[in-house]
């Protein structure tokens, strides 16, 4: 069968790349917006829209995506890569366009958390649909000598989808106050919106396009499966090479994709303490630079094998994670910045009072003044100093004793133009090991199965791999904390794990020999 | 190569239930009504569980493959399927 020519296959990769950047994106706005979604449609102190939210995100991601792999994964080798995962982009489309429409909780009530709850639920299955038949499509479309540099482009898209998700939310989020942005009718909608526009674009060009030339074969010479999930699953030969593609390869580079791209973010904001609108310059400064680099890596591919790239971000991750945020606390470390800096009296340090709380201890009033100290120090540092003093009054008399807040949290911290470069290029290296670790999955899982159960067979390891041990990243690194509290880095150790293990069965199991015949 | 293989089989395979039972040590100790994180709530535990205990189970079949030499050859085309 021969690969679709120089020109078709730019619009296949095209077509297919753009409606799964918009899959990405329309899972992203809705965790990026957890917190503004939280307070529209999970009010705190409501039990029932507790469990709600929970679910939505805990669900969606475990349960659900490896679930939409089976179903659409089925689908696809059953009716056809193109039908089937144009529907899956019309299903996350739609959901995501009416979680943007449902009014809040303090309108509808009850029905807003479970509307919210169904549609991420819809979300998550779509996306497990969705990977499988992309990267099947272009690798059928393939010539053999480039089919790890063109399914690379698809590789581009998780990556390309949260920068564009960032994109759209801080440009909404600069252009209004924050009290329009989180309004129940405000700007945090607007991701949601544009999303339709987006989908409608993808399913024009997506509508144009043929059928996957060998799957188009195959369905000629009637040899079809009738039922990909019994062969996919219930013939030792090809499950083998599931359980291998699963512990082999998918499952560290799921936590190497996780962690190089959400974790890195959640650390330096909630952790680090990075100013918002600062930490996201730092993350797409990071993904701008090593996104092209999926591109080469998936080129490389082609020439040395797929093996031993993903293996090496593994490694490189093994290696270099605790290290890196270990930087990331030291350089961001207070103390040592106000030491270094003894230019600036405390003066010009504006100070602003939050509130005072006044508790009755029986004897002598205590009152405790919560206040923020807004430092500003030389090359452009800054941040936000969060102090609890507390002051017990005399009651004969005497005069009040105040009692400092000794252990000040430090937020919204800006870091100097050095700095932040500094921060860019560990982001950077990190997603390079992403692309490292996930350029060449696509084409390595094409080449692994036949093609009448391709897109079951690869469909399920993947998301498990990403969604389940990548989505545990942060559950287990809080567990973690939780249980060492004197090691904020303790959390990292599962990543590390995973990916380790990955690495040895990876390095041990699998061939690094490119299957030049996938028509089969 | 092969017989390194084979051996780690026997690792995998007891990988797969000390897994479940950390996990489950995980819940029985940090499920907690008065906590307020993820790790004390019953249901992500439920879910992680329960989508866990097939993939360990997994893991312990990839052992016993191993273990059998399944992964001796590694079949070169789809026809060894």
């Amino acid at each position: 069968m021969a690969s679709t020519d120089g020109k078709g296959i730019g619009k296949v990769i095209f077509s297919s790349s753009l409606g799964t950047l918009i899959e990405w994106y329309d899972f992203y706005i809705f965790g990026m917006l957890a917190k503004t979604i939280s307070v529209q449609f999970f009010p705190e102190g409501n039990d029932t829209a507790a469990l709600l939210s929970t679910l939505a995100i805990f669900a969606a991601g475990f349960l659900v995506r490896p679930f939409g792999a089976l179903v659409f994964g089925r689908l696809g080798d059953m009716i056809g890569r193109k039908s089937t995962f144009l529907l899956t982009l019309v299903l996350m489309g739609g959901s995501t366009f009416l979680i943007g429409l449902i009014p809040g909780y303090r309108s509808i009530g009850i029905a807003a958390p479970l509307l919210v709850l169904l549609l991420r639920l819809v979300q998550g299955l779509a996306l497990g649909g969705e990977y499988g038949g992309a990267a099947t499509y272009v690798a059928e479309h393939s010539p053999v000598n480039k089919r790890g540099y063109y399914t690379s482009w698809i590789q581009t898209t998780a990556t390309l989808g949260l920068f564009v998700a960032l994109g759209v939310i801080m440009a909404v989020k600069s252009n209004m106050s924050d009290a329009a942005f989180t309004a129940e009718w405000g700007g945090w909608r607007y991701p949601f919106w544009i999303s339709i526009l987006l989908v409608g674009v993808s399913i024009y060009i997506r509508l144009k396009m043929s059928e996957s030339p060998l799957y188009t074969k195959l369905k000629k010479e009637g040899k079809t499966s009738v039922n990909p999930l019994k062969e996919s699953f219930g013939h030792k030969a090809n499950f083998k090479m599931v359980l291998l593609a699963l512990f082999g390869a998918v499952m560290g580079q799921g936590v190497i994709w996780y962690t190089g791209q959400f974790y890195a973010q959640s650390f330096l904001e909630n952790t680090v303490k990075i100013e918002f609108m600062q930490n996201r310059e730092i993350l797409l400064w990071g993904i701008g630079l090593a996104t092209p680099f999926f591109l080469v890596f998936g080129a490389l591919s082609d020439t040395i094998g797929r093996k031993w790239i993903m293996l090496s971000g593994m490694l490189l991750g093994v290696i270099f994670y605790r290290p890196i945020f270990s930087t990331f606390l030291k350089d961001t470390d207070v103390k040592v910045w106000i030491q270094k800096d003894a230019s600036l009296p405390e003066a010009v340090h504006p100070k602003e009072v939050i509130k005072v709380d006044t508790i009755d201890t029986g004897t002598a009033p205590m009152l405790v003044t919560h206040s923020k100290i807004h430092w500003a120090l030389n090359d452009g540092i800054k941040f936000t100093e969060n102090r609890a003093d507390t002051t017990l009054r005399g009651t004969d008399g005497s005069a009040a004793v105040i009692k400092e807040d000794t252990r000040p949290n430090y937020t919204d911290k800006v870091l100097s133009t050095t700095l932040k470069w500094k921060f860019i290029f560990l982001v950077f290296a990190m997603i390079l090991f992403v692309t490292m670790a996930y350029a060449p999955i696509a084409a390595f899982l094409v080449e692994l199965f036949p093609t009448k159960i391709r897109y079951t067979s690869m469909s399920l390891p993947y998301h498990i791999g990403n969604g389940v041990f990548g989505g545990l990243v942060p559950f287990i690194a809080t567990l973690l904390s939780a249980s060492f509290v004197n090691d904020p880095l303790v959390g990292l150790w599962y990543p590390i794990a995973v990916a380790g293990l990955c690495l040895i069965i990876g390095a041990m199991f699998l061939s690094n020999k490119i299957d030049k015949n996938i028509n089969d | 190569m092969n017989q390194l293989k084979r051996i780690s089989g026997v690792l995998w395979m007891i990988l797969a239930p000390v897994v479940i039972y950390l996990l489950v040590m995980g819940a029985v100790h940090n499920i907690d009504s008065t906590g307020t994180k993820d790790i004390n709530k019953p249901i992500p535990w439920i879910i992680i569980i329960t989508v866990f205990t097939p993939i360990a189970i997994g893991l312990m079949i990839f052992g016993f493959y191993s273990l059998k030499g399944e992964y001796d050859k590694l079949p070169e085309s789809s026809d060894d399927l």
